[in-house]
């Protein structure tokens, strides 16, 4: 149980640092819409093909991405299994609705009568 | 402020929300109509929303950036699509470049929000409409922290249950 627990945590330490990066949650995005290849990928940031190619390997590792190779191309998927449920991405909507009507609730609590326009 | 009912529809990527509110029509309507109360609750906490467009015209276009804690900027937009003033709007929501030009490669979102008054209250109902899985994916996290926090929480939770 408490190997379980462990193996988990360090699962979730892989997928937050993962995502901890801006170029990294961009490749996954951009490869949940469909296949990329490396090299495909590394044209789009500004930086080395050998550094993309290090952030593509976080990813991998992390689980968030799949990589297979054709030809000399290797090709980087998202993870649909691990990031994509349609469910679960409509109760993260809702978290994010309800956050804005909380502070739509502020705004109509500090300002009852609203601008005179 | 009470949100009465949420309901989602995973088939059809839509999620309508109704909200009760202690205003008038015309109060509720400013949270939209007036840009600098919209900029107050659009973005995420920590990041603030700044519309450098925002008119309210079918056809127009409002252009807007959140801009986060560490003074990165995300651009957006929105298009008009109808408008009955205080009743009614539907707007499409899209995602700009670094140089706040839309970019059409990324999805956009249909959103259709009305207002009605019942027993002096307004009910706010909004919906959101989403092409594919992957668009409202890209939606939900693209600048949207409260989405993204929610996003890892929901990976660590898988990741520990295949553990």
């Amino acid at each position: 149980m408490v190997v379980g627990l462990r193996a988990a945590d360090e699962r979730a330490d892989r997928v937050f640092h993962a995502l901890a990066d801006g170029t990294r949650r961009d490749i996954v995005v951009r490869t949940l819409e469909g296949e990329h290849s490396v090299s495909a990928l590394a044209r789009r940031y500004p930086m080395s093909f050998a550094a993309v190619q290090k952030h593509v390997a976080v990813l991998e590792e992390a689980g968030l991405v799949t990589k297979r190779r054709k030809g000399r191309e290797q090709l980087v998927r998202g993870n649909v299994d691990t990031i994509r449920r349609a469910s679960q991405m409509l109760d993260q909507l809702e978290a994010v609705w309800r956050g804005r009507i909380d502070r739509m609730g502020e705004i109509l609590a500090d300002d009852p009568n609203g601008a005179t326009r | 402020m009470t949100v009465t009912n949420v309901h989602k529809d995973p088939d059809a990527l839509t999620m309508t929300m109704t909200v009760e509110l202690d205003a008038s029509v015309e109060r509720a309507w400013q949270l939209w109509a007036d840009p600098r109360q919209l900029e107050r609750w659009w973005g995420p906490p920590g990041y603030p929303a700044t519309f450098v467009d925002h008119d309210f015209t079918p056809g127009a276009r409002a252009n807007y950036f959140m801009t986060s804690p560490e003074g990165e900027k995300f651009h957006g937009w929105w298009e008009v699509l109808a408008v009955d003033a205080p009743r009614r709007l539907e707007v499409m929501d899209g995602f700009s470049d670094d140089t706040g030009t839309p970019n059409h490669d990324m999805p956009a979102g249909r959103m259709v929000v009305t207002l009605d008054e019942r027993d002096g209250k307004t009910v706010m109902e909004i919906t959101s409409y989403f092409t594919s899985p992957e668009a409202m994916q890209q939606l939900i996290e693209m600048g949207q922290e409260e989405g993204m926090v929610l996003a890892l929480g929901q990976i660590e939770a898988i990741l520990a249950g295949s553990a």
